[in-house]
């Protein structure tokens, strides 16, 4: 090995709240690690070349493609996934929203989907439907036709708005 | 497909990236935002590869005014350029072209040099740095030299950057008063990379037209600038289609993109003349 | 006693009303387990060396570089799996002439499409089994590449199959009345040639295949994301030599199939091949690169067809001639004919005519194989049909909404059988189309168009009417020798706690399956959704049954379901009489209470006579029947297929200048008799129009001359994403099938039938004023600028 290269790593992170530790293959991908190493097989591995969104997780504070950062690159940052999320209540309007409107039919997208919404929504304020379909224009969803995705996430900015209103 | 990486290592420094770009001996490659880099190695495109991760190296991020221009760290995430209201006063082409690049969370991680040093002729920032006449500022192992954008770009994914050279920073003239710097492009989806694109930048006696898309790197369409130059906008439209040799691929042909990048133009100039009036 | 559908304040009125997923809030929590989610013990990885020719004879293959990679376990060639696994021939008796050559597992001594797989290299996971991959050494000894559809049965063509004689794998001609007569004699004949781009599923979740076996037990064990577990359990069966009793299919979480998931895949049989002969479990989950070019493609047809029409504008006839190239094998076990057979079936639908002619022509190529995708052949002929339709209005100068009036179906004309044989029950096609006028505000729109127009820009208006092929009987595969069972089955039982359980043949992909089946549960027996829990997608537990494919889960599934519910609701009011000294018929189960028939008055929860039934058996009559579990199974008998039919409308803009085209809203109006979860259904709807959406603007693979994928990824093949998507505005004609007493029909498939051809004449109608003509999909904005004359003609 060339002097100052590695081909595993030691990490250490925050995932969903929680220190983890561990020594990754440094080609590996952050949801392979999310998904092989910690068992959350929330976020999936679809298209692994940053288009289909399947992988969305948060990475301190901001959506990002979890199949485009390496995990050795996550070193000391604080990621979330759907199941952190969810543990936090973080997005449970979201998900409820998604349920009631049938935003989701297969599922394996929906996870990406609600980081990317997620991120939406913190701009505040309502997106417009046109908005809300640009910022999601990097989530593939075969089965609902997005309509009722881009229902799903309205409903809630405005629910938000609404009650920040109050 | 897996990412095959032949090693790792992440820099402490510019300097320390430097060193282990030359320790690499030609099996280098910076790693910054990883947007495009990441995918080719997903796709084994590249194997073997020894990675310099450049990302942590926080004085390589950041946009400033260094008076007469506007200075651009090469870290700088294409998300951060979207809301940067510096940018948005000196440079307003790179605020609108952020909009055209991919989508939120690719804007969130992608970075400017990165995106410079991949020279995707697709892409939106190098054809942007063309028209804007700016200068990339880059260090290596014998010190630091400013390369001009019209330089940068030798051909598809190649640039001017030695082996164990890094892209640091971008320098840019600042927009003048009267200035004027608009983008088109025609994709077949949001995000993706453009079937033709052209920045235009008008100054008080000069005009840029710098394209995307239609050739092995982004060009500068001269013959066209002159025409615009001598006031002769039809002129300019028929010496942009007859001066760009466009590549044909499966999403359109050559004739096609000639053609769009003349409407492109045209839109283009249209929208000059609506900010005027 | 039936169920008064009429009436929505009926007890327990579930059927017909949106009622949530049960299974959604798990998948919103990311509580989904796929098939890549699931990690078992000793669990090994495959990954797959691929043809890089798309025809080439295998001259030696050198895997000891990749055996010597840290953690690679076994190298397997094409002989290796052919010594424990019998290749498959995709033919049905029923399909005359239809051949196709044995297909192996792994390529034997011959490879026939970039793709197609010829190593399998086995390690302890993925990334190790591709590093072992890229080292094994295939020598290759090229062949001639036979690529064109139309030139594939030319003499100087090569024979893909020199055994086969030809390139031909199936041909269909069907004829009724005297089309050349009826052309000869029409007032105006209207020609067109249309084609569409060859297409792929791009499920999300890419295949995916774990197969255990327990050599201890003679047991195999496959976690398959699969449309029909009881076919891949007879498949596997068969060709790995094992009883089909010792196969257990176990289809979990889907993510999305759309007719991909259907079929037998060479790497996912040689995977159990290997599991076989390791003896434990090996994990193939599909890249999204090798999905490309190893999942089934679909739907690339050309097309040349005539419309004659009288002065009227009265359909005269119909003559379509199909030619389809389906890659170098047909697919087992469905094959690669159905979607062809298909197009002759259903051109004209919607519409009453004399005279028909029909051919499609089934070609091998070195392509990747093509089969039944998402409203196999439907979208084909409705473009066709309605395509054709609307340049007869045109050139006769009537409206489109008018000359659909004239010429489709009466609605109370059946049941009728069409020209090319097919026996419509009851269709709706002038209540649809006149809901759909209703509803899109048509003549504001042409108001709309018409002010756009002076303005310089070019909107226009499409409809499509179309029919869709549902519920489908044995005569789809079952009489042609498959062991695809159209019959499902359903078995529902009640619990001590009073809650039920009911276990399907029919299988969820995120459609909704468990919704439905709830709620027909719920209703059919008088319970809550809420106290139904759905068991689907394991063959060791559930009714044999068909799975998802043809649009036949809520069809099918729902009835046996029904069946099953009122089954288990009578067993449990003979114990009630019992135990309340009260007649059966007097008493009724509402929300999970025994109550009085008439006054509604509580007379026992279900809770208490599941206690007395299951643990004080003693206090009832010796000769009481007690069966809390009842089971029924469904088929069609009367017709071989429940048609449904509908109508959609597309408004859009084109840019004259970019090509572009910009989708403004879109309108669906359906027929799928019974709406059993309106929500469920809208989204099917709108979900399928989006598929369709996609064929129309986006979606083509290409192939160079040599036969190589040019667009294998999804950035270069282009599906639809949410920005550019429309709006969708759905509303239903509900004609019940009087088959079944639920009366329901498919819903799947008819957003995807319908959209390309609404899209298409919505493009012609705004180009119309510049007299350009598309009917090449997708219609791509060089497309349009090519038919607008803005740039030349491709030579």
């Amino acid at each position: 090995m060339t002097p100052g290269f590695v081909r595993k790593a030691d990490v250490a992170l925050t995932v969903n709240g929680e220190p983890v530790e561990a020594t990754v293959p440094v080609g590996q991908h952050l949801v392979d690690f999310l998904r092989l190493e910690l068992g959350l097989t929330g976020a999936h591995a679809s298209c692994e070349h940053g288009v289909c969104g399947a992988c969305t997780v948060q990475v301190d504070g901001q959506a990002i493609r979890g199949c485009l950062m390496l995990a050795v690159q996550a070193e000391g940052t604080e990621v979330w996934t759907v199941e952190g999320l969810t543990e936090q209540a973080a997005i449970t309007d979201l998900q409820d929203a998604f349920v009631a409107r049938n935003a989701l039919q297969c599922g394996f997208c929906t996870p990406g989907f609600l980081v990317a919404a997620k991120d939406l929504l913190a701009m505040g304020g309502v997106p417009t439907r046109a908005e809300t379909r640009e910022h999601l224009s990097g989530n593939y969803c075969r089965c609902t036709g997005y309509e009722a995705i881009i229902d799903a996430v309205r409903s809630v900015a405005q629910a938000r708005a609404a009650k920040g209103a109050v | 497909m897996k990412a095959s990486a032949g090693g790792y290592a992440r820099a402490e420094s510019t300097r320390h990236a430097i060193e282990l770009l030359v320790s690499a001996d030609g099996q280098g490659r910076v790693l910054a935002g990883g947007q495009s880099l990441v995918a080719a190695l997903n796709m084994r495109l590249s194997s073997d590869d020894l990675l310099v991760d450049i990302s942590r190296l926080s004085e390589l991020s950041g946009v400033r005014d260094a008076g007469g221009t506007l200075r651009i760290g090469a870290l700088t995430r294409h998300a951060e350029i979207g809301r940067s209201q510096l940018v948005r006063t000196h440079a307003p082409l790179l605020s609108e072209a952020v909009r055209y690049i991919a989508h939120a969370a690719i804007r969130n991680r992608g970075t400017i040099g990165g995106a410079l040093a991949h020279a995707d002729p697709a892409a939106e920032f190098p054809a942007c740095a063309l028209a804007l006449g700016a200068t990339l500022h880059v260090e290596g192992p014998n010190g630091a030299r400013a390369i001009a954008a019209e330089d940068f770009f030798e051909s598809v994914f190649t640039t001017a950057l030695d082996e164990d050279e890094i892209l640091v920073e971008l320098s840019l003239p600042k927009c003048g008063p009267g200035d004027a710097q608009v983008i088109e492009e025609v994709a077949r989806r949001s995000g993706d990379y453009a079937l033709a694109g052209l920045c235009l930048v008008k100054r008080p006696t000069a005009y840029r037209v710098a394209l995307f898309s239609v050739a092995e790197t982004p060009v500068l369409a001269q013959r066209c600038m002159a025409a615009l130059e001598a006031g002769d906008p039809d002129g300019a439209v028929e010496a942009l289609r007859a001066e760009i040799s466009p590549p044909s691929d499966t999403q359109a042909t050559a004739e096609y993109r000639r053609h769009l990048a003349g409407i492109l133009l045209r839109r283009a100039l249209a929208r000059l003349q609506g900010d005027r009036s | 006693m039936s169920i008064r559908f009429g009436n929505p304040d009926r007890p327990n009125s579930y059927i017909g009303k949106t009622v949530p997923r049960p299974n959604a809030a798990k998948l919103v929590q990311g509580r989904g387990r796929y098939v890549d989610d699931i990690v078992l013990p000793r669990m090994v990885h495959v990954a797959f060396v691929r043809s890089p020719f798309a025809h080439a004879r295998i001259a030696g293959i050198d895997a000891e570089a990749a055996k010597g990679v840290r953690g690679v376990l076994r190298v397997f060639t094409g002989a290796d799996i052919a010594a424990v696994c019998t290749p498959w021939v995709g033919v049905l008796n029923h399909l005359k002439g239809l051949k196709s050559p044995p297909e192996h597992a792994l390529a034997v001594d011959r490879v026939c499409w970039v793709g197609e797989p010829v190593v399998a290299v086995v390690a302890g996971s993925r990334s190790v089994a591709e590093d072992g991959a890229a080292l094994v050494e295939v020598a290759y000894d090229p062949l001639p590449v036979v690529t064109e559809t139309m030139t594939a049965l030319d003499a100087e063509t090569p024979v893909i199959h020199p055994e086969l004689g030809d390139n031909l794998a199936f041909r269909r001609l069907h004829e009724t009345g005297d089309v050349d007569a009826a052309m000869a004699g029409a007032h105006k004949v209207v020609t067109a040639r249309f084609r569409t781009a060859r297409h792929t599923g791009v499920t999300l979740e890419p295949r995916s295949i774990l197969v255990d076996w327990n050599p201890a037990d003679v047991r195999m064990t496959a976690y398959h994301s699969t449309q029909a577990p009881h076919m891949i359990q007879a498949v596997l069966a068969k060709h790995l030599d094992i009883p089909e009793s010792r196969v257990r299919v176990i289809c979990g979480d889907v993510g999305g199939s759309y007719g991909i998931k259907v079929h037998v895949y060479p790497d996912e049989i040689a995977t159990a091949a290997i599991a076989k002969i390791m003896g434990r479990p090996v994990k193939f989950v599909a890249d999204r690169l090798e999905s490309f070019n190893s999942d089934i493609h679909a739907r690339d047809h050309e097309i040349e067809a005539r419309i004659a029409v009288d002065a009227q504008g009265g359909i005269l006839a119909f003559d379509v001639d199909d030619w389809t190239g389906i890659g170098p094998y047909s697919v087992y076990p469905r094959t690669s004919a159905i979607e062809g057979n298909q197009v002759v079936n259903l051109c004209g639908g919607p519409y009453r005519f004399e005279n028909y002619r029909a051919r499609t022509t089934v070609v091998f190529q070195n392509k990747a194989p093509t089969c039944q995708y998402r409203a196999v052949g439907h979208p084909i002929a409705v473009a066709v049909t309605e395509g054709l339709v609307d340049m007869a209005a045109a050139e006769l100068g009537l409206d489109p909404i008018e000359i659909r009036r004239r010429n489709l179906y009466a609605d109370d004309a059946y049941p009728v059988t069409s020209p090319a044989n097919m026996r419509f029950e009851g269709l709706s096609h002038h209540a649809s189309l006149n809901r759909l006028v209703e509803m899109m505000g048509y003549d504001a729109l042409r108001a709309d168009q018409a002010e756009a127009r002076r303005q310089g820009r070019y909107r226009g208006i499409g409809i499509a009417s179309f029919i869709e092929l549902t519920n489908p009987s044995p005569f789809m595969y079952g009489i042609g020798g498959a062991r695809i069972s159209s019959q499902d089955g359903c078995t529902v039982r009640m619990d001590p706690d009073g809650s039920v359980v009911a276990l399907s043949g029919v299988t969820e992909q995120g459609q909704g399956t468990e919704a439905m089946l709830a709620q027909i549960v719920a209703e059919g027996v008088g319970v809550k959704p809420g106290q139904v829990r759905i068991v689907t997608g394991d063959t060791e537990i559930t009714p044999y049954g068909g799975g998802t494919w043809a649009s036949r889960g809520a069809g099918i599934g729902g009835e046996a379901a029904l069946q099953a519910a009122r089954a288990l609701r009578r067993a449990i009011l003979d114990v009630a009489s019992v135990l309340l000294q009260d007649r059966a018929d007097a008493l009724d189960i509402r929300d999970g209470q025994v109550v009085d028939g008439t006054t509604g008055g509580a007379r026992m929860p279900l809770e208490e006579l599941g206690r007395i039934v299951y643990f004080r058996g003693d206090t009832l009559p010796k000769d009481l029947p007690r069966e809390l579990v009842q089971t029924r199974h469904y088929t069609t008998k009367e017709y071989p297929f429940a048609f449904t039919n509908g109508v959609q409308a597309s408004y859009l803009e084109v840019d004259t200048d970019t090509g572009i085209v910009t989708l403004l809203k879109h309108w669906c109006v359906e027929d799928c008799g019974r709406v059993i979860n309106p929500q469920l259904v809208d989204e099917q709807i709108r979900g399928g129009i989006v598929q369709g959406l996609g064929g129309a603007l986006f979606e083509e693979i290409h192939y160079d001359a040599e036969g190589q994928l040019l667009n294998g990824s999804m950035a270069d093949y282009l599906v639809p994403m949410a920005a550019e998507m429309p709006d969708m505005v759905i509303a239903h004609v509900e004609t019940p099938t009087q088959e079944s007493e639920l009366g329901a029909k498919g819903a799947g498939e008819a957003g995807t039938a319908g959209a390309p051809a609404a899209v298409m004449n919505a493009i012609n109608d705004a180009l119309r004023p510049l007299d350009a003509r598309l009917t090449e999909m997708p219609f791509t904005p060089e497309r349009i600028l090519r038919a607008l004359g803005k740039i030349g003609d491709l030579t």
